[in-house]
């Protein structure tokens, strides 16, 4: 009895795996689809067409182009400048601090229709011309949050001894700061980067309140929805996701081999 | 000295980042709201509360629809993730993180092109309906998208993730020893699971709840995508009012409406339960 709700338990996991995984697999798939209609999603044969054609369409090349420098470019003011917030938060105690903390949850927890047409309103009344610049400061804006938590539950568990120690050696703060904290913390920062980079490169809703005429790979892929989407959207998605996933498991690689030597 | 102030100066760049591009605009939106006026003879405010009154007697069938798609999607959420959750804390031993990862999956494909992805899945002539049709499985007239089994289906497939992670979080700090004391005081094994596990884990359900229904009852994409004109959703709505109508009043207002309605929800839902365990698993 007991083996056999550990097993139904066993396969009602897979099922859900299987679940989850469906629509990209189907994503996966119909980036080989031989198909001549505009609607992609009746399979016609295998090709490699598609990769061979991948930035045929410009104005999509140029929406991944945008999607993968915004990306960019806002994790690293993102992680910077969260992590300096993480480390406030984590290693100090101050006043406004509960004040601080209470921002970070509404800012993640805001749903992100309500931020992006507050930013919207925003822009309209000042009549800041929209584009590029409106929606790298906007993803900086939800990102913070997200990499001061992060880097905040690094710090919060660190053993504050060893800056201490460095102090009683006669390290200056910022020696201190260099050579003992930022490589201890160092693994918070790498995942709070990351988790800006995804939230970014992802993010559809408030980059559709504050885009103006630019145009992201998600934004892109949303207008295609009404014409059809073309087979290389289904390419491109495809090359995000493997590179996303070898990104996550060597992450998981190299912290299983620091455990463990 | 310098020790007191280094708080504020590592704080000070997120802090104004924060208060530009959070807080001032919801204040901008605010007052918006309040503003009577159209894109060309422009904008003032008078204090045109009846923005609210309107939108509410106008969209108030769409307000109560998105926080019962949302409520339906999270409730469909916990009864998915929890045995699962279960399961992976539990049972699943050296491969925790290995299944862990798979329910992770899809986080690394854009939720844009996930929910696009569902719909081909679900396509009238697509895969599986097309297949089945060809088969004589369904009748010819039978279709999944446009309905609302489809944008709820599509709201708990998007936010299943955020439900899992917390629950599996709460689960696996469960003291193993704990269970074992339930078993010699002769609790059975649904006696050990209602009156043990369950309480303990309570604390990620709440954490999944808030993560999971803020967002879906906000979402305007899956109704959008998989939903036909029946399921339109009050983020539709707001949407629409700001670029096609470009009716920024009316739309602020009811942006604040939604916002507004989602805080009293999740205060409410906070007092009832305790807020420091909301608080301190969501901070997480």
């Amino acid at each position: 009895m007991k083996l056999l709700k550990g097993r139904l338990l066993h396969a009602y996991t897979l099922l859900l795996v299987a679940w989850l995984v469906l629509p990209i697999a189907v994503m996966i798939a119909f980036g080989f689809n031989d198909t001549s209609s505009k609607q992609n999603f009746v399979w016609e044969g295998f090709t490699f067409e598609w990769y061979a054609r991948l930035f045929e369409k410009e104005d999509l090349t140029r929406a991944l182009v945008n999607s993968l420098l915004i990306a960019l470019l806002s994790t690293v003011v993102t992680t910077v400048i969260g992590t300096m917030v993480g480390l406030a938060l984590g290693r100090f105690r101050f006043r406004g601090q509960g004040t601080s903390n209470f921002v970070l949850f509404a800012a993640i927890s805001t749903p992100e229709l309500v931020m992006g047409s507050s930013l919207l309103a925003m822009f309209v009344q000042l009549n800041t011309p929209r584009g590029f610049v409106t929606i790298l400061l906007a993803h900086v804006m939800f990102s913070i949050a997200f990499v001061a938590v992060t880097v905040r539950a690094r710090v919060v568990g660190l053993d504050p001894s060893l800056e201490e120690a460095a102090a009683d050696l006669g390290a200056s703060g910022w020696t201190t700061f260099r050579l003992v904290t930022l490589p201890m913390i160092m693994p918070g920062v790498m995942a709070g980067a990351m988790l800006a980079f995804a939230l970014s490169v992802d993010d559809f809703v408030i980059t559709n309140f504050t885009s103006g005429s630019t145009v992201t790979f998600p934004l892109w892929v949303w207008s295609s929805t009404r014409t059809g989407t073309p087979p290389q959207v289904n390419v491109m998605g495809t090359l995000i996701f493997a590179v996303g996933v070898l990104v996550a498991l060597y992450n998981l690689w190299s912290a299983r081999r620091r455990r463990t030597t | 000295m310098r020790r007191r102030l280094t708080p504020y100066l590592l704080i000070l760049p997120g802090g104004l980042w924060l208060t530009a591009f959070f807080a001032v605009p919801l204040i901008m939106m605010l007052s918006f709201s309040l503003m009577e006026g159209n894109l060309i003879d422009g904008f003032a405010f008078t204090f045109h509360w009846q923005n609210y009154t309107e939108g509410l007697s106008t969209y108030g069938d769409k307000f109560v629809r998105s926080l019962w798609y949302g409520l339906l999607a999270t409730v469909a959420c916990i009864l998915i993730a929890y045995p699962a959750a279960y399961w992976i804390a539990f049972k699943a031993g050296r491969n925790k993180s290995t299944y862990l990862f798979l329910l992770l999956l899809p986080f690394f494909v854009s939720f844009i092109l996930r929910t696009v992805s569902w719909k081909f899945v679900l396509a009238d002539d697509g895969i599986f309906l097309g297949t089945f049709k060809d088969w004589g499985l369904l009748n010819e007239d039978f279709h999944v998208l446009g309905t609302t089994f489809a944008v709820v289906a599509g709201l708990a497939y998007n936010f299943l993730p955020f439900m899992v992670l917390p629950i599996y979080v709460a689960l696996e700090r469960v003291d193993a020893r704990l269970l074992e004391a339930a078993r010699d005081l002769y609790a059975s094994r649904v006696q050990t699971f209602l009156r043990v596990v369950l309480p303990l884990s309570l604390p990620g359900v709440f954490a999944g709840v808030v993560m999971t229904f803020i967002p879906a009852s906000a979402d305007y994409v899956n109704a959008d995508v998989l939903g036909g004109s029946g399921n339109v959703m009050i983020g539709n709505v707001i949407y629409l009012e700001y670029f096609n109508n470009s009716n920024y009043p009316t739309a602020s207002a009811l942006s604040f409406t939604l916002m507004g309605a989602l805080l009293v929800g999740i205060f409410l839902y906070a007092r009832l339960l305790g807020t420091k365990d909301v608080l301190e698993a969501a901070g997480r």
